[in-house]
């Protein structure tokens, strides 16, 4: 009576699930919890907020327009922040992008003197205070970044601390492919 | 030297846990009765070494030892006593200990009352529990050792979760547990009997008492991580649907349609096949559960350390306990004969669809669970199956079974509705449905939902009805059995919870404001009035607190002091609601943001009769308190006795 075992069947079956899930999460090709931004190969929502050094100057994403850039969120209150800093200015020299740099809900004197104490990766640093900018993006937590293609469209996003591994896997493809997934 | 203690006492354990496994199955498989008596020893020693394990745990807790890693990352020597000792199961390695002990403590409970049942058949399910905690004694020594040492030892702790620093959660985890590994004590049953061939009445109805102590303390269980989400979590809401809460529910479904087969097996002989996978299901389903929380295939809000190799591990573990049981019921389902048979309208037609649709319900949600990870697995894309789904899974089975349940408590063994009952259950009916309307326009003022009156309905319509047998029983001066009042009991608790629930989800109010100090806003009829906020500190947290006056009209209700805490060490803000409770509504305040210059945000609630959820919770496993009591799972000592009883129930049948 074969029907009997459909139950064990059933079981291995989910099993075989787990264990490919599993092997899959073991080897970093499978991220549960990372959740594809709805942005990506979508325009990006642009900005248009006041410098952190100088806030009477407002810069907008128009500035940018015609080359690909790259928008980094971040906080001095971000433990995560200060762990890809360096990683950061890294691409920044070597890449040659301009990178954005979104001071999200900050102090703006600590926002300076952290820049100054650890060096400033940034093209432009913009103060998001009120964090609408943020919104607009779709951000829910420090650090992440944005790709930003020449003709205005989300390339890539990586949320979390960003390392230069990390950049030659997700982002450096498609800098040189260019389309989005 | 204590934690060294500790890990030489689980290495005991796993020791006696095999003897117990090889002298308990093979004793019984060999007939060899000197093995079969060293099984009992066996159960006892695992059970004195696992609590030596435990009591060790808990003493380095209590006594700040940070060179212990699992002190060290769950612990503080701020944190007070009680949540110290409550850290022993605050995270993964303490809780797989947790485990181990209810394990143990159940087997020890089955080997001292089960005097009763035939010398072979003890042993049996003895020995399937051992197996069972071989597996799990083993993975907390080779994968998750509570007692590993950490060096250099660190000067201090880095703090329990400051979510878990709460007086429900502390007891919520062993009361869950004693649910989730009570259903061993069900599947252990089911094994044996199966080892044995010995599938009549009397399996069903030793099974019984354990299956409604598992289901009781799952009910308790739940109800405790619901109410503490409600009140700490400060969202409100008291049920998500989260991945975890889900793993909790599931078995909790398995168990009740355990509970509810085994009644007609026990009773009539029939669904003897059906009865043995549900048991096995119950059990997988707890096992799925810890699986799916520990091994970091799902994504939720509650944080338990989780890692891939672990997960493999528990894998493995569910596998082989899974499948084998299964493979195991293949061979023996088919020579299973039903004796008799029923009608359309009986109570075992009753109980059929009852399980029917509650197995339904555990298996979309199953369903709803595992899907996102299916896809994800085979990159089909990223999805998430929320509420909406979960909503319609359970209430599409749910409300039919609402119905039929008040129903079928009056439905005949073998036939008919017991006709003395037709008239009652109609003018209930009609009462239930009359006073459902009252309720909704006179107090609410409103339908409500599509649902609302309905499910007011289905709720007061079960109650009533749950009521009847005790009340012509008392009018007619007879006593009813035990099992029969706490039957009653629990139905009644479905109903209580019901309109707990379709009043809270009908016509609770929530509104998001900003208040100045001396601001004030209404909602539901109450006025909420901010009088201004000041630092206050508890022994390991700074917070602020806010004063919020609630009146009715004139008439200041309740002064709730809310405050939004920050744990000294971890860092993370909670929110520590102020609810002001009466009978039939909770005011709940959440502090929010400063927005600066005195101004606050925060989130009012009216939450109309919530409360019943809960209580609905508690009078459920009350009932089943009262059935296990009754007279017929009494210990009967001799073998003989049962001996007998089983031939005659057999021939009954």
């Amino acid at each position: 009576m074969w029907r009997y075992f459909l139950p064990a069947a059933a079981f291995i079956a989910l099993g075989g699930l787990f264990a490919f899930a599993l092997v899959r999460i073991g080897q970093g090709s499978l991220d549960i919890r990372e959740i594809k931004s709805p942005l990506l190969g979508k325009p990006a929502p642009g900005f248009r907020l006041p410098t952190l050094a100088e806030p009477g100057r407002v810069v907008a994403s128009s500035a940018f327009a015609g080359r690909p850039y790259l928008v980094n969120v971040w906080g001095t209150w971000c433990a995560e922040c200060r762990a890809e800093h360096s990683a950061l200015l890294a691409i920044g020299r070597t890449s040659g992008l301009p990178i954005v740099g979104l001071d999200w809900k900050d102090d703006r004197q600590e926002a300076i003197a952290y820049l100054r104490e650890l060096g400033n990766p940034y093209a432009e640093t913009l103060s998001d205070n009120d964090g609408r900018t943020a919104i607009d993006w779709g951000v829910y937590g420090a650090p992440e970044t944005f790709l930003v293609s020449a003709d205005g469209h989300v390339l890539e996003k990586h949320i979390g601390a960003l390392s230069l591994a990390i950049w030659q896997k997700k982002f450096a493809p498609r800098l040189a492919g260019g389309g989005a997934p | 030297m204590i934690p060294e203690i500790g890990t030489l006492a689980l290495i005991i354990a796993l020791l006696l846990a095999l003897a117990q496994t090889v002298f308990g199955l093979a004793g019984a498989q060999l007939n060899r009765p000197s093995w079969i008596a060293a099984t009992t020893p066996a159960v006892a020693g695992v059970w004195v070494f696992v609590t030596v394990a435990f009591v060790a745990l808990a003493y380095s807790l209590a006594t700040h030892d940070f060179s212990v890693t699992y002190v060290a990352t769950n612990s503080n020597s701020e944190l007070p006593l009680l949540y110290r000792i409550a850290a022993t199961w605050g995270a993964h390695e303490g809780s797989l200990l947790l485990w181990i002990e209810l394990l143990a403590t159940w087997a020890l409970l089955v080997a001292a009352l089960s005097g009763q049942l035939p010398v072979a058949f003890r042993a049996r399910v003895l020995g399937v529990l051992g197996l069972v905690g071989v597996g799990f004694l083993a993975f907390t020594l080779f994968t998750s050792s509570p007692f590993a040492r950490l060096s250099p030892a660190a000067i201090e702790g880095a703090d329990l979760n400051p979510l878990l620093q709460d007086p429900a959660l502390a007891a919520h985890p062993p009361m869950l547990y004693m649910g989730y590994v009570g259903t061993s004590v069900a599947f252990a049953f089911a094994v044996a009997a199966m080892l044995s061939g010995r599938l009549d009445a009397q399996w069903a109805r030793w099974t019984r008492p354990w299956v409604v102590a598992a289901w009781m303390s799952l009910t308790i269980g739940i109800a405790l991580g619901s109410w503490w989400a409600y009140y700490v979590l400060g969202w409100g809401g008291w049920w998500f649907w989260d991945p975890v809460e889900n793993a909790s529910f599931m078995p909790w479904l398995a168990a009740t349609a355990l509970l509810h087969s085994l009644a007609v097996t026990e009773k009539r002989g029939l669904f003897k096949s059906w009865t043995l996978l549900l048991a096995i299901f119950a059990f997988s389903l707890s096992l799925l559960g810890t699986f799916l929380v520990r091994s970091g295939v799902l994504v939720s809000v509650h944080a338990f350390a989780s890692d891939p190799s672990r997960g493999m591990f528990i894998l493995a573990l569910l596998l082989f306990f899974i499948v084998g049981s299964l493979t195991l019921y293949a061979v023996r389902a088919p020579g299973l004969k039903s004796e008799g048979g029923f009608e359309l309208v009986s109570r075992e037609a009753f109980l059929l669809l009852n399980n029917a649709l509650l197995v339904t319900a555990a298996l979309l949600i199953l369903t709803g669970e595992l899907w996102p990870l299916a896809m994800d697995a085979f990159d089909l894309g990223k999805i998430s199956v929320g509420p909406p789904y979960y909503n319609a899974v359970f209430l599409v089975p749910g409300i039919p079974l609402v119905f039929l349940l008040a129903i079928g408590m009056h439905a005949g063994w073998r036939r008919g509705l017991l006709s003395s009952r037709r008239r009652v259950l109609a003018m209930l009916f009609g009462g239930a449905l009359l006073l459902a309307l009252l309720l909704a326009f006179g107090a609410y003022r409103s339908a409500g939902t599509a649902l609302t009156i309905v499910a007011f309905t289905a709720g007061l319509f079960v109650m009533g009805s749950a009521l009847i047998e005790p009340v012509e029983a008392w009018r007619r001066g007879q006593k009813l059995p035990r099992a029969a009042i706490g039957m009653a009991i629990a139905h009644f608790g479905v109903g209580v919870w019901i309109l707990g629930v379709t009043g809270v989800v009908s016509y609770k109010v929530e509104k998001d404001v900003s208040l100045a100090p001396g601001e004030s806003t209404t909602i539901a009829g109450y006025t909420f009035k901010y009088l201004g906020t000041k630092p206050v500190s508890g022994p390991n947290y700074e917070a602020i607190e806010a004063r919020v006056v609630i009146s009715e009209g004139d008439r200041v209700i309740a002064e709730l002091p809310t405050q939004k805490r920050v744990y000294r060490v971890q860092k993370n803000p909670m929110t520590h609601a102020g609810i002001s409770v009466a009978w039939n509504r909770d005011l709940f305040v959440a502090l929010g943001d400063d927005l600066g210059g005195g101004k606050w945000s925060m989130r009012l609630q009216y939450k109309p009769l919530v409360r019943y959820i809960w209580l609905g919770a508690v009078i459920m496993a009350c009932g089943g308190l009262v059935a296990i009591l009754d007279r017929r799972y009494r210990v009967r000592r001799t073998a003989d006795a049962a001996v007998a009883d089983g031939a005659a129930a057999a021939e009954a049948g």
